[in-house]
């Protein structure tokens, strides 16, 4: 799409660029670099000595298994995470959308996490699932679990996703409404009229016509649970215990920042970038599809 | 309504009540907690009623902090925290609205380059470049300094895009009206391109906001002056060690006082957040 009408200048337009231009090759292109460059390299600990060492870092990082185990951590972390916060932003969307009275508190009341940062987020849920003083804990304590997530890891798991599911369900659940209040009403009287129920109205008309919202909130749900979770981690676990938490951006922290190890932190930051560009990619690909559905 | 369904109703009711209430239950506990002594919050269960110690807690995490954790006082951080959420938004939307201005407006050799230019940035959070952009900021001596924690948020694709696809929806007559009317670029963007963006900022401030307000893995990264935290990064600072050890009545009052001013924004401007939402990530 372009526009007909246009301005002539020589220089307006780059100086209208420029600022932009400027902090995108500053903050963005140049560490990129930085971080390629870096990865090709071994530094020891004080960057007093660099030494040029083509793929060992990469090398180096296939052969760990902890780098295996984290990319596994990822993946589980990462799809319960999206899977749960779509299926219950779904049925409390369907819900709302179905209610008239109180339609608005019960909005209100379900869309105000999204204003909590991440790391708040980690820190209510950790108070409460606290071991020793938690409120939830003290639930199920009572209930007979043993409930430890210092020491646990399968426990730590549950809380950093009960935590992100928490603070994504706002997003999610304001995309399904929006999602659901444009399907035409004609299409749901039609099929009341031909008698069908609630529930097939549901699977036949409601979740097909959902699905491209469906989509688009799954590619976003799985960057968010990349990228945005880290503020959750580093508040709750830290990647603990045992390295059960640790997904691939918070060992990128890890190992840059904790252990100075920056060949091997750049060599992961380069393969999370191939990933990043992966689902963007999807993302937009599915953009263009929406457009002519 | 397409029929009545009272048995459906109810469930519909049921359902999302169960669903506020869970979703506003930590709310609640760290309300609770933030009212009471640490003997109180410690004790096994906590109560579930707030108690008489709001003031105390509160003025004291503003003024002074906590004892056994970090010692900055919150006013401070809050502080902080509103210059990043304000210069986030206001930066994010000069530069994109001049940006995008120049590539709808004009025609000029290497315009399509520099929209991918931007396009790109949007498969770099900073969550990739850690430790090259800290390295950056480092050689620029922008650690602990406003500058550092807020300019590098301020480049975008998002928001550069949504000003795009807003300006193509701006008519051709109103470019053809000002040019025979003999107004410039210049002239044309004052009055005529920001007047029809209003909506489109005032939505993309309050996502905006709300984005500067809850950073943390970057100010964690910039700051290590305690003069510079912001209050998401102080929470985190309180957090000593194992569960005995951390005031949890001084951090949740913080956490309850670092969750105010974005919820706040969500609730008073919903239009605004809502039409933000769904607009900047489609």
């Amino acid at each position: 799409m372009e526009k007909r009408v246009t301005f002539r200048s020589a220089w307006l337009p780059y100086a209208l660029l420029a600022p932009q231009l400027a902090i995108t090759v500053v903050f963005f292109f140049w560490p990129a670099g930085q971080a390629v460059w870096y990865s090709f390299q071994l530094q020891d600990p004080f960057g007093l000595s660099t030494q040029f060492v083509w793929f060992d870092n990469f090398i180096a990082l296939f052969r760990d298994p902890h780098y295996y185990a984290s990319f596994r951590t990822t993946a589980i972390f990462t799809f319960s995470v999206a899977a749960l916060s779509i299926c219950i932003s779904l049925l409390l969307a369907v819900m709302a959308d179905r209610v008239v009275r109180f339609a608005l508190v019960y909005k209100t009341i379900l869309i105000w996490p999204y204003a909590v940062a991440a790391a708040v987020a980690g820190v209510l849920w950790s108070f409460m699932f606290a071991p020793s003083i938690g409120i939830v804990t003290f639930v199920l304590k009572a209930m007979g679990v043993d409930w430890n997530w210092i020491l646990k890891g399968d426990q730590a798991m549950l809380l950093v996703v009960i935590a992100s599911v928490w603070k994504q369900i706002p997003h999610n659940f304001l995309f399904f409404l929006a999602g659901l209040q444009s399907i035409p009403k004609s299409l749901i009287e039609a099929a009341a009229i031909d008698g069908a129920g609630p529930a097939r109205r549901f699977w036949s008309i409601v979740v097909p016509l959902l699905s491209p919202t469906t989509f688009f909130l799954l590619v976003v749900d799985l960057v968010y649970a990349f990228f945005e979770t880290f503020g959750v981690i580093d508040a709750t676990t830290m990647g603990g215990p045992a390295q059960a938490t640790q997904i691939l951006v918070y060992k990128v922290y890890h190992d840059g920042v904790k252990s100075a190890d920056i060949g091997g932190s750049s060599a992961q930051s380069v393969i999370l970038m191939i990933i990043v560009i992966a689902l963007t990619a999807i993302q937009f690909r599915f953009i263009e599809r929406k457009v002519h559905y | 309504m397409i029929e009545r369904r009272p048995v459906l109703d109810v469930i519909s009711h049921a359902v999302l009540i169960g669903g506020a209430l869970v979703i506003a239950f930590p709310l609640y506990v760290a309300f609770v907690a933030s009212t009471h002594s640490l003997e109180d919050v410690m004790r096994m269960p906590m109560p579930l009623l707030p108690g008489g110690r709001f003031l105390e807690n509160y003025t004291q995490v503003l003024f002074a902090g906590t004892t056994t954790g970090s010692r900055a006082a919150v006013w401070d951080m809050l502080i902080n925290s509103t210059v990043m959420a304000l210069a986030v938004p206001v930066g994010k939307i000069t530069i994109s609205i001049l940006s995008s201005f120049a590539i709808v407006y004009f025609r000029f050799p290497l315009r399509n380059f520099f929209f991918w230019m931007i396009f790109v940035t949007l498969m770099l959070p900073v969550e990739v470049r850690i430790i090259p952009t800290f390295k950056v900021m480092a050689d620029l001596g922008l650690l602990n300094t406003y500058a550092g924690l807020t300019l590098p948020l301020i480049a975008s694709a998002t928001a550069t895009f949504l000003f795009r696809q807003f300006f193509m929806t701006i008519p051709d007559e109103l470019a053809e009206a000002a040019r025979m009317d003999g107004a410039g670029p210049v002239r044309f963007f004052w009055d005529v391109v920001i007047p029809l963006s209003k909506t489109t900022m005032a939505a993309l401030f309050v996502i905006q906001f709300i984005y500067g307000w809850n950073q943390y893995l970057w100010p964690l990264l910039i700051t290590s002056d305690e003069s510079m935290y912001t209050v998401v990064i102080g929470i985190k600072r309180m957090i000593v060690g194992g569960d005995a050890a951390n005031e949890w009545q001084l951090v949740m009052a913080t956490a309850i006082l670092a969750m105010l001013p974005p919820a706040l924004v969500v609730l008073l401007m919903q239009k605004w957040f809502v039409k933000g939402l769904v607009e900047t990530e489609k």
